[in-house]
């Protein structure tokens, strides 16, 4: 209270919108410190790339315009024409590839040290979802500089999306807006990439965010098991100044592949030309994309693609639920088949992505 | 069935000596008939003895028969599916078998003809005599003197070829005889090519066959089987490396490797029917047939009278013909490799304008190498230089409309091309030192960011430290 006294604003603002919670929670949340400490600070670097993503893509909508006519040529007057186009575009999408890796990084962390353990449950939950809207705005802002390479990866994206059992092709219609990927497409994904998933993002991230500061930073078993009192420093400023240590390297890194290696644009799309040879989904889709490929034409009676596409559905609703379906977690107890699991998981997608790569 | 066959067939060749007889008979009998037809063509033909009109009741007289109808078609019932001829044959083995095994890739065959439609006879009698008589259309093996007609009696019927194929030509017998080949068969030359020696015989396929001996890939290889056999070409006193020049040449690389079926091979040039070399006056109509612009800049050009004079084969003169390599600018100019020095001096004004011509490609082709070397090494380190890349694109079409020009011989005419290309080249170029110039500055940036950040990150490390110090 001394704090916000000796800053006349500040009370100014406290006496107007009632900060005192806010300020306090601040002041009291504590970070656990441990030999597990350092993976508490992928939440935030996820949080501070996206908030990248949102100030660089807010920049790009002054000259995007999304059309199958103009797409292209507008992307293309970014990089050569606009005052430091080139280093917005190749920021936007180096830091979606890195916010990705980074959304990787704490999600399975958060699963191996089983932070998912009540009552931290629909933390989880909420983080799944931001998972699944994440990759659904990479997905569907590749398309937008509507190049060859977008064109004929969202075609096959689609097309995997259409063999989903009984709602598939409804599903290929509602992404396409029609049978054919075309303009159509491309003005549904582009209000998909900045108004749908923005909406869905703001309000599930803002929940999650809530959520965290609600129940602070989840210890794991391992440690609770060994130390019975563990050491804690103040968020604020302490874990707070290390976090924007972390965030000032990542924009480093970040204008650093942006000048050195900016985001290609490629040849524009031709819907008539044959589509090139050896297309590939972005990375974080490779593993699923890898293993349609390798599937039997078919498995039994089903057909080995819609087999695939149901089991990754159900890997993903599995996923969603783990902390309900951990009941050894929950009861406090050590468990090894769940942390088995994500090893696998892991072990899996990292295999499945270099053999991706390779093939 | 098949005892009484072979043992017809064995006494068949107990009567060889008598056949051998008869076939010496009707070897006289074509020698007869061949001068009675030379006479008959001199006596009906006009002014060139060696050229034989279709409508000449000559050869209308010496065709064998009409069209025939198909054998399976003009018969009913059960005798309609009867060809003894295969049946025969087949079972004979060895050479005499040989037609019916070729006969399965047949197009004839394929569209239902068999052996009697072209050789005549009963394929339905069971009795090889009867079948084989001549009073019943059979004709045998066809001399070489006979094949254009033999073929042609069904190939130069309209009425008839429609029933098969209404797009396909009925000229071809009509154009062969306005050939070399024709001609010189005419004229009793047995060595020269007929019908078969192109597109074989009993196995012959479509044209558009790849495996067809007339298809374009094929055609050199054909027409080389003669033409570059140097002991069988010795009596014509004519080259018999043209196969060898050709395969060296720009067309053949691009028919052969690039499977490019518009590239032009023997055929497209000397025609194929009626081929002839093609004279010094139509050389320029051939080439021009696919270079058109080239052709018409150069029948403006102040070339074309000069070589009519002259006699010279326009094109030819500077490209070859058989051999024709991929134009290079060194055929322009006054240097050991160029064309022009051939016939011009030094002094002549026409000598200073090949000059003069090679200099202004030359630059233009200089300021192109440089200004695409400075884009790729922009586009290498990772700059966006499409729009300098769409200039390049330009910049090289004109280059490539100024080489056309040159068939124009007129420096004026050239200058027209040549400035606007070398100006579209320097444009690209600017566009490239201005994409390296960025990529300067935004390596300076990324330095001079880089610098901010780390301090930055040293001062939260400081201050960490310092709130995080024993006492603080």
């Amino acid at each position: 209270m001394e704090a916000i006294t000796k800053h006349g604003w500040l009370t100014w603002l406290n006496d107007r919108l009632g900060l005192d919670p806010l300020i306090e929670l601040a002041r009291e949340k504590e970070v656990p410190i441990h030999r597990h400490t350092i993976w508490y600070y992928f939440g935030g670097m996820t949080l501070f790339l996206f908030i990248v993503q949102v100030t660089t893509g807010a920049l790009l909508l002054l000259y995007y315009r999304p059309s199958a006519e103009t797409a292209f040529e507008s992307v293309q007057f970014i990089m050569t024409e606009v005052s430091f186009g080139w280093l917005v575009r190749s920021i936007h999408s180096w830091s979606a590839n890195l916010m990705i890796a980074m959304l990787f990084v704490h999600m399975f962390s958060v699963y191996l040290l089983k932070a998912y353990r009540p009552p931290r449950e629909l933390t989880w939950v909420t983080g799944v979802l931001l998972f699944f809207i994440v990759l659904a705005f990479g997905f569907s802002g590749y398309l937008l500089p509507w190049n060859k390479l977008a064109f004929f990866a969202t075609k096959v994206g689609t097309e995997i999306a259409g063999v989903v059992p009984v709602i598939g092709h409804f599903l290929l219609r509602f992404l396409r807006g029609g049978d054919e990927v075309t303009g159509g497409t491309l003005t549904r994904f582009f209000g998909f990439h900045v108004a749908i998933l923005p909406a869905l993002a703001t309000f599930i991230l803002t929940v999650h965010v809530w959520l965290v500061q609600r129940h602070g930073m989840s210890v794991p078993p391992s440690v609770e098991r060994q130390t019975q009192n563990v050491k804690t420093m103040k968020f604020f400023p302490n874990f707070l100044l290390r976090d924007a240590m972390g965030w000032l390297i990542a924009l480093g890194a970040l204008a650093a592949l942006a000048a050195l290696f900016p985001w290609e644009l490629g040849e524009k799309a031709d819907p008539f030309a044959p589509a090139p040879a050896g297309i590939k989904p972005e990375w974080y889709f490779l593993f699923m994309f890898q293993t349609l490929r390798l599937l039997p034409s078919h498995i039994l009676f089903i057909e080995g693609e819609v087999l695939g596409v149901l089991v990754f559905g159900l890997g993903a609703v599995f996923w969603l639920l783990v902390p309900f379906l951990d009941k050894e977690s929950i009861r406090g107890q050590r468990e090894r088949v769940f942390t088995f699991i994500g090893v696998v998981i892991l072990l899996y997608i990292a295999a499945m992505t270099i053999v991706g790569y390779l093939s | 069935m098949n005892t009484n066959r072979l043992q017809h067939y064995r006494s068949w060749r107990g009567r060889r000596s008598q056949a051998k007889l008869a076939v010496i008979l009707m070897f006289v009998f074509s020698l007869i008939s061949i001068w009675s037809f030379s006479d008959g063509l001199t006596a009906s033909g006009g002014s060139d003895p060696g050229v034989l009109s279709p409508t000449d009741p000559a050869l209308v007289l010496a065709r064998p028969s009409e069209p025939m109808t198909p054998a399976v078609e003009k018969q009913s019932g059960e005798k309609a599916k009867k060809d003894t001829c295969v049946q025969c044959h087949r079972e004979m083995g060895d050479e005499l078998a040989a037609p019916v095994t070729a006969m399965q890739h047949d197009i004839h065959y394929q569209r239902g003809l068999s052996c009697a439609d072209c050789h005549g006879g009963d394929p339905t009698e069971e009795d090889m005599d009867r079948a084989m008589d001549p009073r019943r259309g059979f004709v045998g093996r066809p001399t070489p003197q006979d094949i254009p007609r033999f073929c042609g009696k069904c190939h130069s019927n309209a009425e008839f070829m429609k029933k098969y194929n209404p797009r396909l030509r009925v000229d071809q017998e009509a154009e062969y005889y306005t050939s070399i080949h024709g001609k010189r068969l005419v004229q009793g030359d047995r060595k020269v090519a007929t019908c078969i020696s192109c597109h074989g015989y009993h196995g012959i396929r479509a044209v558009s066959d790849p495996q067809a001996p007339v298809y374009p890939t094929n055609v050199a290889r054909t027409c080389g089987r003669c033409h570059a056999n140097a002991g069988y070409m010795r009596s014509y006193s004519i080259p018999h490396d043209q196969l060898e020049k050709w395969q060296a040449s720009v067309h053949a690389e691009a028919l052969l490797k690039k499977n490019d079926l518009s590239a032009p091979t023997c055929n497209d040039c000397h025609g194929n029917h009626g081929a002839v070399p093609p004279g010094v006056t139509s050389v320029a109509n051939v080439c021009g047939a696919c270079h058109t612009r080239q052709a018409e800049l150069f029948r403006k050009s102040p070339h074309k009278p000069a070589f009519d004079e002259m006699g010279l084969g326009e094109c030819l003169v500077c490209h070859g013909n058989h051999e024709i390599h991929h134009p290079s600018d060194e055929m322009l100019g006054v240097g050991d490799q160029a064309t022009c020095v051939a016939c011009h001096s030094e002094g002549e004004p026409a000598y200073q304008a090949a000059q003069t011509m090679r200099q202004m490609i030359d630059q233009m082709v200089r300021e192109l190498n440089q200004a695409e070397a400075l884009v790729d090494r922009a586009a290498r380190a990772g700059m966006e230089v499409s729009r300098a890349k769409f200039e390049l694109n330009d910049a090289h079409d004109k280059l490539i409309n100024a080489r056309v020009v040159i068939h124009t011989f007129s420096v004026d005419e050239l200058q027209k091309v040549v400035t606007p290309g070398i100006d579209t080249a320097k444009k690209a170029h600017r566009m490239g030192v201005e994409a390296l110039n960025e990529l300067q500055f935004r390596r300076k940036g990324l330095a001079a960011s880089l610098v901010v950040i780390f301090l930055a990150v040293i001062g939260l490390y400081l201050k960490i430290r310092q709130i995080e110090r024993p006492g603080a």
